[in-house]
């Protein structure tokens, strides 16, 4: 065989292995058993007894402030040891937000009643967002504020905040709306560790998210929940 | 082996071809429902079930039926204000959706009066002519 032959080969092999991946709905390191850090890694170099040892630093949503529906503020403090579930929305959006909001919902139900699982909505459009209006948004939706927070905030401060969670987001007068975003979940675990990006809009991803969420929380808790 | 492959490749190919295109396929019949799920189906969804208290219901909808002869200036206007839907109070805004023609707000009016389990009257493409007659003057040119 020459190497030709074998690129050919490979590369069909791997479409037919791409296909069975995207098949079967789930994603690789689910079936490896764990859940991938996603995001830059740095790798930092330390001594110990005289050895050279590697750590991997993984990429960490930064602190962060922002204030809620109750106008309560909203700090990385309040997600500590939670594994939660962000997303980047405005309440006027003509396209996506609603669709994803149906699909907050379900996780929203799903774990209603596990205090180690907590939503974090951040508005895209502060200046129309304030917290009086995501106060009406979370009532019309029914919804806990303990559970599920909608924050607004410094506009700048969202904008790079929706960057560290690799979300994107932005003003643009072309689209409808005014803005651009990413109908984008991410989950995040208790170290503040980016551990899945997931279409929000799609039924089937969040199918997959609301299987990928107790692998990250402790397994004896898990049982203990079971039983409530 | 290298014809072997190639077919391989072309079968992927063709496959994905086959897929894309089910998806674009464009057939009049459905037309009403094909822009209903481009159009409308962000907010009130595929089943017509609406969401909580912001985005009403077209399911069961009473407003369609106490309200037939708004619907078409709706869809192309929007609508914003308080409104009530099956006893519930709504607020939120709908957009409006000006470059769909008459023919088009037809077809998505029988696709949401006939689907969700409704089964109101269609409309022809003359009464919804006839109500976009009546807020003409909310058109942009
Ligand atoms: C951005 C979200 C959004 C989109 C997109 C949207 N709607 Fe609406 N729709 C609403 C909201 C919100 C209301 C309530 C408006 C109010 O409070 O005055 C509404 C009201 C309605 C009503 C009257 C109330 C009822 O439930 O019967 C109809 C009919 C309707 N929409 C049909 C449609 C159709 C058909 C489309 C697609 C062409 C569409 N809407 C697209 C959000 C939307």
């Amino acid at each position: 065989m020459n190497k030709n032959n074998l690129r050919l080969y490979l590369s069909a092999a791997l479409l037919g292995l791409a296909a069975f991946a995207w098949q079967s709905c789930s994603s690789p390191a689910e079936q490896a058993g764990g859940l991938p850090y996603l995001g830059e890694r740095q790798l930092v170099q330390r001594e110990v007894d005289g050895q050279q040892v590697t750590d991997t630093v993984y990429h960490r949503i930064p602190d962060f402030a922002f204030i809620n529906q109750d106008s309560q503020v909203v700090t990385s403090l309040t997600v500590q040891d939670k594994v939660y579930v962000t997303d980047f929305f405005f309440t006027t959006c003509p396209t996506i937000c609603p669709k994803m909001k149906s699909q907050m919902l379900r996780i929203y139900e799903a774990f209603e009643d596990d205090p180690r699982v907590m939503l974090l909505s951040h508005t895209i459009d502060p200046k129309h967002d304030t917290v009086a209006v995501l106060r009406d948004y979370a009532d019309r939706l029914q919804v806990n504020s303990d559970k599920w927070q909608f924050v607004t905030g410094e506009k700048d401060s969202i904008y790079s905040i929706a960057l560290q969670y690799m979300v994107s987001a932005m003003e643009d007068e072309e689209e409808p709306g005014g803005f651009v975003h990413s109908g984008a979940f991410v989950l995040v675990d208790q170290n503040r560790h980016v551990r899945g990006i997931y279409d929000g809009t799609d039924p089937v991803q969040i199918d997959r998210l609301l299987r990928d969420i107790p692998t990250l929380l402790p397994k004896k808790k898990k049982k203990d929940a079971g039983k409530n | 082996m290298l014809v072997k492959t190639k077919f391989l490749l072309y079968t992927a190919g063709i496959a994905a071809l086959l897929t894309l295109t089910r998806c674009f396929y464009s057939d009049k019949q459905n037309e009403g429902e094909q822009l209903y799920t481009q159009y409308c189906a962000n907010c009130h969804m595929d089943d017509g079930s609406g969401l909580r208290n912001l985005i009403p219901p077209l399911a069961g909808a009473d407003y369609l039926e106490n309200h037939r002869d708004d619907l078409a200036c709706i869809i192309q206007h929007g609508q914003t204000g308080n409104i009530v839907v099956n006893g519930k109070n709504y607020n939120q805004g709908m957009p409006g959706f000006e470059h769909l023609s008459k023919g088009q707000i037809t077809n998505i009016l029988n696709y949401v009066q006939t689907n969700f389990g409704n089964k109101n009257p269609r409309f022809s493409i003359q009464e919804v002519e006839k109500q976009l007659f009546k807020c003409r003057h909310l058109l942009e040119h």
